[in-house]
């Protein structure tokens, strides 16, 4: 007697790069629409300042800026410290050069050491904060003089693990890029044509020399969003570990995201009244 | 008979209900000088005020009343011979309450001629995820069929289309056209478009085609807050084929010609609604045994 055919459903992990697959030409036309949305229809603003980092979440942020608001409405900033890698201004350049977009340099060295200097002992740590809010200031500045609005840059992972300065990348007013995950920012990176060399090199915060994000955060991106995107549907440390993840890589991711809800969130405000705002007296951000 | 459906997707401006009004009225107007083909013109949840209110749903919120008079004041300098159906969502203040509502009136001429022939009061208020609405606003208990000069017709509204026992109870009252009003912010980027655009297909055809029903919806465009309402409003027939779409996002009207003799072809191919009131009688038997096994065990 013949035996049937058995047809069996693959591993979930086999699924995962699957799931973490994003439609780029449909996302861009979002994007692209929001951005339209956000900046000129709701606020009024033409123009850009997107700070130019030389890596990927900025460079696919200027680019939708360029598709939304054309070029010539487009400043990127490139706001080096001396300790910044040259790569990064030569790559920043690359997509100033590709977009035809407005540019400025903006070396924050001498206001940041001017800090610095009555803080001589401050570690990398503070060092790499105090910097990524001189670019703040210099971005919200240049925003305020060119009549445009800084546009943020920073990934879902990043927002996800808390690894980022808080009130310095999080703060302009819209972030087109914040509900993707670093790898799928790599996929729209690849699809708007953003050089290669950008997309492929490690990841890399490049506040401290030789510093890459996947040595910081202990963990690949691409190993990371497949536990996010688990984690974040509700699925415990156990049944992702049956999955085929190691248990401890899903621990730390874990626990970053658990230990960093704060840096998601405006200031606590203590409740007095039954008028608290955002308690109580709830308004949505466009109303 | 025939009925010239036009289903419109435009953005609110976010809870500015006279300007709303206005422009809902500006495309009355495009209608009736293109003399676009149009007894039914129906307009998305919410046109009135955009979707996510929160708080602000007290001030947006007006009675159906209200609606009709501004609206009929607004037609008059363009009227035309024959009248003009409306569908449209609101925020609605009914009795002390507010409700996220649906209008079916006619327009005239005559001011004192316009009317209201039906108002929906969303009954499944989604709060989950994104969505809020049981803090903002109360639930419809009640799922009508309402008699227009065209047959007998139902509104639903957004979730109330995403269990099927909405639209069952609707076809087994008599309707005939479903205008299904609709407001759904983006999500899930990976298929060939956005997921909840596949999954609202899905729903309007199945509707279409399990009970025999012309299936005419109406959805919301435009970004609030970030997030971005999806649109393209799409019109099925009753064999549960899609007859036109509007655009994914742009503002748009889209334009059929239902015709509700196909109605009885397409049952006669498929009787799923005759062989749903056989059994309706077990059925309730089955229904009524399920809530109060709940509410029995709800009591231990």
């Amino acid at each position: 007697m013949s035996r049937l055919q058995v047809v069996t459903a693959p591993a979930r992990t086999h699924d995962a790069e699957e799931l973490l697959r994003i439609n780029a030409p449909l996302v861009t036309e979002w994007l692209v629409e929001f951005l339209r949305d956000e900046m000129i229809r709701r606020r009024g603003f033409h123009r850009a300042v997107v700070g130019l980092s030389g890596g990927v979440d900025s460079s696919v942020t200027a680019f939708l800026c360029a598709r939304a608001l054309g070029p010539e409405n487009v400043w990127g900033v490139r706001m080096p410290y001396r300790t910044s890698s040259p790569e990064s201004l030569e790559h920043a350049q690359m997509v100033i050069d590709q977009l035809g977009i407005h540019s400025r340099t903006i070396d924050i060295t001498p206001a940041v050491d001017g800090y610095l200097q009555y803080e001589p002992d401050a570690d990398g740590r503070r060092r790499g904060n105090v910097m990524a809010r001189m670019r703040m200031i210099v971005l919200f500045d240049l925003s305020a003089a060119l009549n445009a609005l800084p546009v943020g840059t920073g990934n879902k992972t990043e927002r996800l693990f808390g690894y980022f300065t808080w009130h310095a990348d999080d703060s302009p007013p819209i972030n087109p890029l914040g509900d993707l995950f670093k790898t799928q920012v790599w996929q729209l990176a690849r699809y708007l044509g953003v050089p290669e060399v950008i997309v492929s090199k490690p990841a890399s915060a490049d506040l401290i020399v030789g510093q890459t994000d996947e040595d910081d955060l202990g963990i690949s991106y691409h190993l990371a969003d497949q536990i996010l995107y688990f984690l974040l549907r509700g699925y415990r440390v156990e049944q992702i570990e049956e999955m085929g993840y190691p248990r401890e890589k899903i621990l730390l991711v874990k626990n970053r995201l658990e230990s960093t809800h704060w840096k998601r969130h405006l200031p606590t405000t203590a409740m007095l009244s039954t008028t608290s705002i955002n308690d109580y007296y709830l308004r949505p951000v466009d109303y | 008979m025939k009925i010239r459906v036009a289903v419109v997707q435009f953005k609110p401006r976010k809870g500015d209900v006279a300007h709303n009004l206005d422009r809902v009225a500006e495309t009355l107007r495009q209608i009736v000088e293109e003399n676009l083909p149009a007894d039914v013109v129906v307009f998305p949840e919410t046109i009135l005020s955009g979707y996510f209110l929160e708080g602000g749903v007290r001030d947006a919120a007006r009675t159906r009343e209200q609606i009709l008079q501004e609206l009929s004041c607004r037609y008059q300098p363009f009227a035309r011979a024959e009248p003009l159906d409306v569908v449209l969502g609101f925020y609605e203040l009914w009795h002390g309450k507010y409700y996220n509502s649906a209008l079916y009136l006619t327009l005239e001429q005559e001011p004192a001629r316009c009317r209201i022939l039906h108002t929906h009061r969303k009954f499944f208020l989604p709060t989950y995820g994104v969505f809020q609405e049981k803090r903002f606003v109360a639930r419809g208990r009640t799922i009508e069929v309402f008699q227009t000069r065209f047959g007998a017709a139902t509104v639903l509204i957004c979730e109330d289309m995403w269990h099927s026992i909405t639209g069952a109870i609707a076809a087994l009252k008599g309707a005939e056209v479903f205008y299904v009003i609709a407001a759904s912010p983006g999500r899930g980027f990976r298929g060939e478009n956005v997921g909840n655009v596949m999954k609202w297909q899905t729903l309007l055809c199945n509707m279409a085609e399990e009970h025999g029903v012309w299936v005419v919806n109406a959805s919301l465009v435009g970004f609030e807050g970030g997030k971005g309402f999806v649109g393209q409003s799409t019109i099925v027939n009753p064999f549960g084929q899609v007859v036109v779409s509007a655009p994914l996002m742009q503002e748009a009207i889209a334009t059929a010609t239902i015709d509700t003799e196909e109605i009885a072809i397409a049952r006669a191919n498929a009787p799923l609604l005759a062989d749903l009131e056989a059994g309706l009688a077990d059925l309730l038997i089955e229904m009524q045994e399920i809530a109060e096994e709940q509410h029995t065990r709800d009591r231990q």
